[in-house]
């Protein structure tokens, strides 16, 4: 990106103030290298989204920002419904709440070392991944919409979880307003048998080190300490969020002039969150956020499964579960009034700071856990929310490290069989059923996740607490 | 492979595929809109895996309409994406028919064989992005997007 184009307010933060069409200001944050790497769309699309109805202080992208589809993945706005607002399909995405939990083992590296290929072995074969796998569960017409209102809670109810993880899974493992009759048969029927299931590209399984402590107090709390092992799950609502995406997406484009809304990209495509359509994608949309915690938490299920077997001694307990691609109704403080916004985070976390009634009691005077995830042979970040990132960016930060390299480049620069051993003799154990997506995920195709993290931290979005290391890759 | 290969010559038609950042662009071009549309659902299958590693031996029928051919083309690839889901199956033959802006379409193809196939991601939804339909300088017809991955 043109850094001409942006004013700069410090050395982590850019500005584009309104022009044409534009309501409110877009602002990056990023430190100067990672702004010039980032496509020319992410200006493009950080000030269409700048121009939508209702949109509130600013469009803002993370220090991960990079071209998507109508919003810029690590995009992240927030809409009034008084103020004639949107909810936006594409702003969301196709996979719904995809997102990150880290669970900590109460085990060393060492305790895991004389079993560390079995254990990569079992997980793989126990975690059905990759295109064209499904789940043991088979979800009928009524458990299907049990799933869909209950989230999380509901995979705990029937077996599949520990009560004790709900503390620990933002909105305690369930959003409210989930709307199963708004989600279409097509929807839930490529769903059916999907619970369970990792997913492909770039949704993972890790083991992992943790290998550096920045913030001690914090990583404390969430009971963090070098050496030790962790488990890491990437994945987000499977086949029926895709579905959900793809539908609304269809429909809010053709309805935009019905609605008076004169959409800058076809992929911006959204309806005034007070019309039938918003509201009709807001409770299928919570849905699948709903059917993505599901997802996750039966996934740790399985991943306890084989840990009970393999190593008897361990005790999976989460650290936190967040997602990345959502729209939430959250309040803030605007021009000193007090509002209740739709917030729209994209490829982005939220990242509540100390004190957010939002936080479980446990973990509320320190600020939300903010999990930024690696790429098979990089480093994964654990952050905490602040005070700052309240007023900052709507309690957002990044949430990756974002590619930085076409997956046709990627899969022409590597061989899979040849990275899976490079990665093995560096300690990471990769396992995939395919070696071209090995290739394609291969961790030089993504940006330095430390400059990214290094980035919010400076920004004051988040604060940087533990860096954690793979030692196995389950990749879909 | 033979099939596929004999069939793309006797249509003069051809398919590719272009970068973006993070996903991929996929293109079909034929002397006419169905051949490019055949081609296109060609190049999003060699997104998934090589698609002369399909065998063509189990046929499913695909229906969709919309206002303009951009549409149109989301929802036919659409439409395979969800029959692949569902199914798990590949698909590697596609012959295609339009009616001004109905699509009547078979799609051939066989389960998801891993080993075999080789798969390497699964494709969450055809996309706005990068979307064109019509024809080129040549007078090829040419239908593309970019496909989420």
């Amino acid at each position: 990106m043109d850094l001409a184009r942006l004013q700069q307010a410090s050395a982590v933060e850019w500005r584009i103030g309104p022009h044409g069409r534009m309501r409110v200001p877009a602002v990056i944050f990023a430190d100067e290298d990672l702004v010039r790497q980032m496509d020319d769309k992410v200006y493009e699309q950080i000030t269409h989204v700048a121009a939508l109805p209702g949109i509130v202080q600013a469009a803002y992208a993370m220090p991960d920002a990079h071209w998507g589809y109508g919003f810029p993945i690590g995009g992240v706005a927030a809409f009034d419904a008084d103020e004639g607002g949107v909810v936006s399909a594409g702003g969301v995405g196709f996979d719904i709440s995809c997102g990150v939990r880290t669970l900590h083992t109460g085990l060393t590296v060492a305790d895991i070392a004389p079993v560390k290929q079995k254990l990569a072995d079992r997980l793989f074969a126990s975690i059905p991944a990759g295109v064209g796998s499904s789940g043991k569960l088979r979800l009928n017409s009524v458990d299907m919409d049990a799933m869909l209102r209950g989230g999380a809670c509901w995979a705990v109810e029937r077996g599949y979880g520990s009560p004790a993880d709900l503390e620990r899974i933002e909105e305690r493992g369930c959003v409210a307003g989930a709307a199963p009759e708004h989600v279409s048969e097509a929807a839930k029927r490529r769903q059916r048998d999907e619970l369970g299931t990792l997913g492909s590209g770039n949704h993972y399984l890790e083991l992992q080190e943790v290998t550096q402590i920045y913030d001690v107090p914090a990583a404390d709390r969430f009971r963090l300490r070098v050496g030790e092992l962790v488990v890491s799950i990437h994945c987000g609502s499977r086949g029926l969020g895709h579905q959900i995406g793809t539908e609304f997406l269809k429909a809010m484009v053709l309805a935009a002039p019905a609605h008076g809304i004169d959409l800058p990209d076809r992929e911006l495509a959204c309806a005034p969150i007070d019309s039938a359509l918003g509201q009709s994608y807001l409770g299928a949309m919570r849905a699948a956020t709903n059917c993505a915690l599901a997802n996750r938490e039966v996934i740790t299920h399985l991943v306890r499964q084989v840990f009970a077997d393999v190593v008897p001694d361990s005790h999976l307990a989460l650290v936190y579960d967040v997602s990345h691609n959502t729209c939430k109704q959250e309040s803030y403080t605007v021009d000193g009034k007090a509002k209740r916004l739709y917030v729209h985070r994209k490829g982005a976390t939220r990242a509540f700071g100390p004190g957010h009634p939002g936080l479980p009691p446990e973990l509320r005077d320190i600020g939300q856990p903010v999990i930024v995830g690696g790429s098979m042979g990089t480093a994964s970040y654990i952050l905490v929310g602040t005070e700052a990132s309240h007023q900052l960016a709507f309690s957002s930060a990044c949430h990756g490290a974002g590619r930085a390299m076409s997956r046709h480049q990627a899969s022409r620069t590597w061989h899979g069989r040849a990275l899976v051993d490079e990665l093995a003799a560096q300690g990471v154990l990769i396992r995939s059923p395919s070696s071209r997506g090995v290739a394609e995920e291969a961790p030089g195709a993504y940006k330095d996740v430390r400059a990214v993290v290094d980035a919010a931290d400076r920004a004051g979005l988040a604060r940087k607490v533990a860096r954690l290391r793979p030692l196995v890759c389950i990749k879909g | 492979m033979e099939a596929v290969n004999r069939w793309r010559r006797s249509r003069a038609s051809r398919w590719e595929q272009f970068s973006h950042e993070a996903d991929i662009g996929v293109r079909g071009i034929g002397p006419d809109l169905a051949a490019a549309f055949e081609q296109v659902a060609v190049a999003m299958t060699a997104v998934i895996t090589d698609p002369a590693r399909v065998a063509t031996e189990t046929c499913v029928e695909i229906r969709c309409d919309a206002a303009d051919d951009e549409l149109l083309l989301v929802d036919w690839l659409n439409a395979l994406i969800y029959e692949m889901a569902v199914r798990h199956m590949l698909f590697g033959r596609f012959e295609v028919h339009l009616d001004r802006r109905r699509l009547y379409a078979k799609a051939w193809g066989e389960a998801v064989d891993a080993p075999r196939h080789q798969p390497v991601v699964e494709i969450k939804g055809a996309t706005y992005t990068g979307l064109k339909v019509g024809r080129d300088e040549t007078g090829q017809w040419q239908a593309q997007c970019i496909v989420d991955v």
